[in-house]
C-alpha cells in the first residue's frame, strides 16, 4: 500500500534521514521506533507532505506522492496526528471533527453565503457523520466543549477522530501515547486496534511506549541516526542485537541516544 | 446563520427601516450613511482578521480602488454607476489575489507590514496617476437604475444600509457554514488544516478577495454619494481607522464590526462641542475603552446578557 524508498533528508549539515526505505502492507499496524532524534517524525512529515525529501520516493497505492502538498496527500487518503497535539483549540470538539470532513464536501463561498439548499443538505450530512465519529471514539459527552479544554488524553483521541473524518486509507500516528497514563494508553491501544479491525484502515505508528508497540503492532521498524537498523515482527526486532545496542549501548560504552521513554 | 444571529438580523433590518422615519435631520442621516460605508469595510476586515487570522493594514487600498475605478469608468465610458461598481469589485478582487501572494508566506507583523505596503502603493498610484492628482476630481454621477436616481438622504441611507444588511446576511451564513469553519481552522492551525486536506493557500486567497470586494463596494458607494474623490481619503489613516472600528466593536464577532463602525464614525461628531480638544477626548475614549473592554463592545455585551440570564434562571 505504502512504499518508501531511499529517502534522504538533511537539515543544514545534519543528515536526518539517510536512505530510509520500508513497506506498509494494507491492513497492518506498523510501528516505527528508535531513540530520540532518530528521524521518526521527519519520516512521517515526509510521508504526509509537510517536508519534501532531498531524494527517494514515496509511493502510495501506485502513485508517487512526495512532490504533492499535504492537503493533496490528505485527499488521497493519508491522514495523521501530531506529536505536539495540533487541534483547532478555539473550536468545539464536534467542530474539530467537522473540519476534518470539509475537504470531502465541496462548498464554495458563494453557495455558502446565500445558503443554497444543497449547502444545507451537505451540512446536515457532515454534522451527522461527525457525530457518528465522536460516538465511535467515545467523545460524545464532550461535543460542545472547546478542544483546548480537554485533558491531553482526550485531545489525542480527538485528533484521531479528526483524522478518521477525512476518510483515510492510511493513518499516521505520531507518539499518540505521549503524556498519557497507563489506563489511557491501554484504551488508546484498543481504539487503534478497533480502527484497523472494524474500519480496515492501515496504521503507521511512531511510539516510545514499548508495551503499546509490542501489544498492537504487526511489524516494527527501528530507526537509528537516520538509518533503518531492523524491520520485522515485534519478536524478531526485540531479539535483534543491533536494536539492543541502539537502545542500551554496547557493553562498557556510555549509552548514546538513549532516553528514558521505555 | 446561527439562531442568535438570525434574531439579531431581524432586529437589525427593523432598525434600518425605522431609523430614517424617526429623524428629519439630513445631518443625522449623513452620519448614518458614512457609518454604513465604514461598516462594509469593517465587516470584511473582521472576517479577514478575527475569523481567518490574516492581518491587513491595506484595506484603504481596496476602498480606494472601489472609489476610483467606479468613478473613472462611469465618467469616461458613461455607463451606469451600478455596473461600474461591479467592475470595480472585479478589479479589487484581482488586486486581492496579488496581495494574497505575500500573505501565503507571511504571518502576523510581517503580513501587517506587507499589506501596509500594498495600501501605500495604491495611495501613491492614485496620487500620481489618478485624475486631478492629489486634489482629486468631481462630477461623479450619482447612483441610479433605469432612469431613477437616488437624490434624497433617506434614499441613500436605505440604499447603503440595505447593502450592509445584504453583506451581513451573506457573511453570517458564510461564517456559520463549513467554509466559515475552514476559515477559523486555518486561524487556529495551518499545519493541521493542511493535514485534514484543506487547501490553506486557496482559502487565504478567497478570504482576501472577500474583504477586498466588501471594501471596494464601500468605496464605490462613497464616490457616487460624495460625487468627489481625492487620494487623501484612501491613505493609511483610513486603514488604521477601520482596524480601530473592528477592535473597538470586538474582533471575534462580525456584529462588532458594525457597532465599531457606528461608534467610531459617530464619536467625532458628538465631540464637536469640545472644539479643538476633540482629538484629545477621542484618543482618551479609545484608550480607556481598550483598557477596560479589551474583548470589544459586542462580545462584552453578549457576556453580560448571558450573566443576566443565568442570574434570572438562578433566582427562579
Amino acid at each position: 500500500m505504502l512504499s518508501v524508498k531511499g529517502i534522504e533528508k538533511s537539515f543544514g549539515g545534519l543528515k536526518a534521514l539517510n536512505g530510509v526505505g520500508f513497506d506498509v502492507r494494507e491492513g497492518e499496524i506498523k510501528a516505527i521506533i528508535g531513540p530520540n532524534g532518530a528521524g521518526k517524525t521527519t519520516l512521517l512529515n515526509i510521508v504526509s507532505g509537510i517536508y519534501r525529501p532531498d531524494g527517494g520516493d514515496v509511493v502510495f497505492n501506485g502513485e508517487t506522492i512526495q512532490c504533492l502538498s499535504s492537503n493533496e496527500i490528505a485527499r488521497r487518503g493519508i491522514s495523521r496526528t501530531f506529536q505536539h497535539v495540533e487541534l483547532f483549540g478555539n473550536m468545539t470538539v464536534l467542530e474539530n471533527v467537522i473540519v476534518g470532513k470539509i475537504a470531502r464536501s465541496g462548498c464554495g463561498f458563494v453557495s455558502s453565503g446565500f445558503r443554497f439548499p444543497s449547502v444545507r443538505n451537505e451540512e446536515h450530512v457532515v454534522k451527522r457523520k461527525s457525530e457518528e465519529i465522536l460516538s465511535y471514539v467515545n467523545l460524545t459527552q464532550r461535543r460542545d466543549e472547546l478542544a483546548s479544554n480537554l485533558p491531553i488524553g482526550e485531545q489525542r483521541i480527538l485528533e484521531i477522530g479528526r483524522a478518521l473524518a477525512t476518510e483515510p486509507r492510511l493513518v499516521l500516528l505520531d507518539e499518540p501515547a505521549a503524556g498519557l497514563n497507563m489506563r489511557e494508553t491501554r484504551s488508546l491501544g484498543d481504539v487503534i486496534r478497533k480502527i484497523r479491525d472494524e474500519l480496515h484502515i492501515t496504521i503507521v505508528l511512531v511510539e516510545h511506549d514499548m508495551d503499546l508497540v509490542m501489544r498492537i503492532s504487526d511489524s516494527v521498524m527501528v530507526l537509528n541516526f537516520g538509518e533503518v537498523i531492523a524491520d520485522g515482527t515485534p519478536l524478531e526486532v526485540q531479539k535483534n542485537p543491533k536494536v539492543i545496542v541502539a537502545y542500551l549501548g554496547e557493553e562498557g560504552e556510555i549509552p548514546r541516544g538513549y532516553h528514558a521513554h521505555t | 446563520m446561527k439562531k442568535g444571529d438570525s434574531t439579531a438580523f431581524v432586529l437589525f433590518v427593523f432598525l434600518i427601516v425605522l431609523f430614517p422615519l424617526l429623524t428629519e435631520s439630513a445631518y443625522t442621516l449623513t452620519v448614518g450613511i458614512f457609518s454604513g460605508m465604514n461598516a462594509l469595510v469593517a465587516i470584511g476586515l473582521c472576517i479577514l482578521m478575527g475569523y481567518a487570522g490574516q492581518v491587513s493594514l491595506g484595506q484603504a487600498g481596496f476602498y480606494g480602488i472601489g472609489a476610483y475605478v467606479s468613478s473613472i469608468v462611469s465618467l469616461q465610458i458613461g455607463i451606469s454607476p451600478v455596473l461600474s461598481t461591479v467592475m470595480a469589485m472585479i478589479v479589487a478582487a484581482l488586486a486581492a489575489v496579488i496581495l494574497a501572494v505575500p500573505a501565503l508566506r507571511l504571518k502576523g507583523h510581517y503580513l501587517a507590514v506587507a499589506t501596509l505596503g500594498f495600501g501605500e502603493i495604491i495611495f501613491i498610484i492614485l496620487n500620481e496617476w489618478g485624475p486631478g492628482g492629489p486634489s482629486g476630481f468631481g462630477d461623479i454621477p450619482r447612483f441610479g437604475l433605469l432612469g431613477y436616481t437616488v437624490h434624497t438622504a433617506s434614499g441613500y441611507f436605505y440604499l447603503i444600509w440595505g447593502l450592509v444588511a445584504l453583506v451581513m446576511f451573506f457573511s453570517l451564513n458564510l461564517l456559520a457554514s463549513l467554509s466559515g469553519k475552514a476559515l477559523r481552522a486555518i486561524h487556529d492551525s495551518e499545519l493541521a488544516s493542511g493535514a485534514v486536506g484543506l487547501n490553506v493557500a486557496r482559502l487565504k486567497i478567497k478570504v482576501f478577495i472577500l474583504s477586498a470586494v466588501y471594501a471596494s463596494l464601500a468605496g464605490s458607494l462613497y464616490a457616487h454619494y460624495v460625487t468627489f474623490v481625492s487620494p487623501s481619503s484612501f491613505s493609511l489613516f483610513y486603514s488604521i481607522l477601520v482596524l480601530t472600528m473592528v477592535i473597538v466593536g470586538g474582533i471575534t464577532n462580525v456584529w462588532g464590526a458594525i457597532v465599531g463602525a457606528i461608534v467610531i464614525t459617530v464619536l467625532p461628531e458628538l465631540l464637536r462641542k469640545f472644539a479643538e480638544l476633540d482629538v484629545l477626548v477621542y484618543g482618551l475614549i479609545l484608550t480607556l475603552s481598550l483598557m477596560f473592554f479589551r474583548k470589544g463592545l459586542v462580545p462584552i455585551m453578549i457576556d453580560q446578557m448571558r450573566k443576566i440570564r443565568r442570574f434570572a434562571v438562578a433566582k427562579r
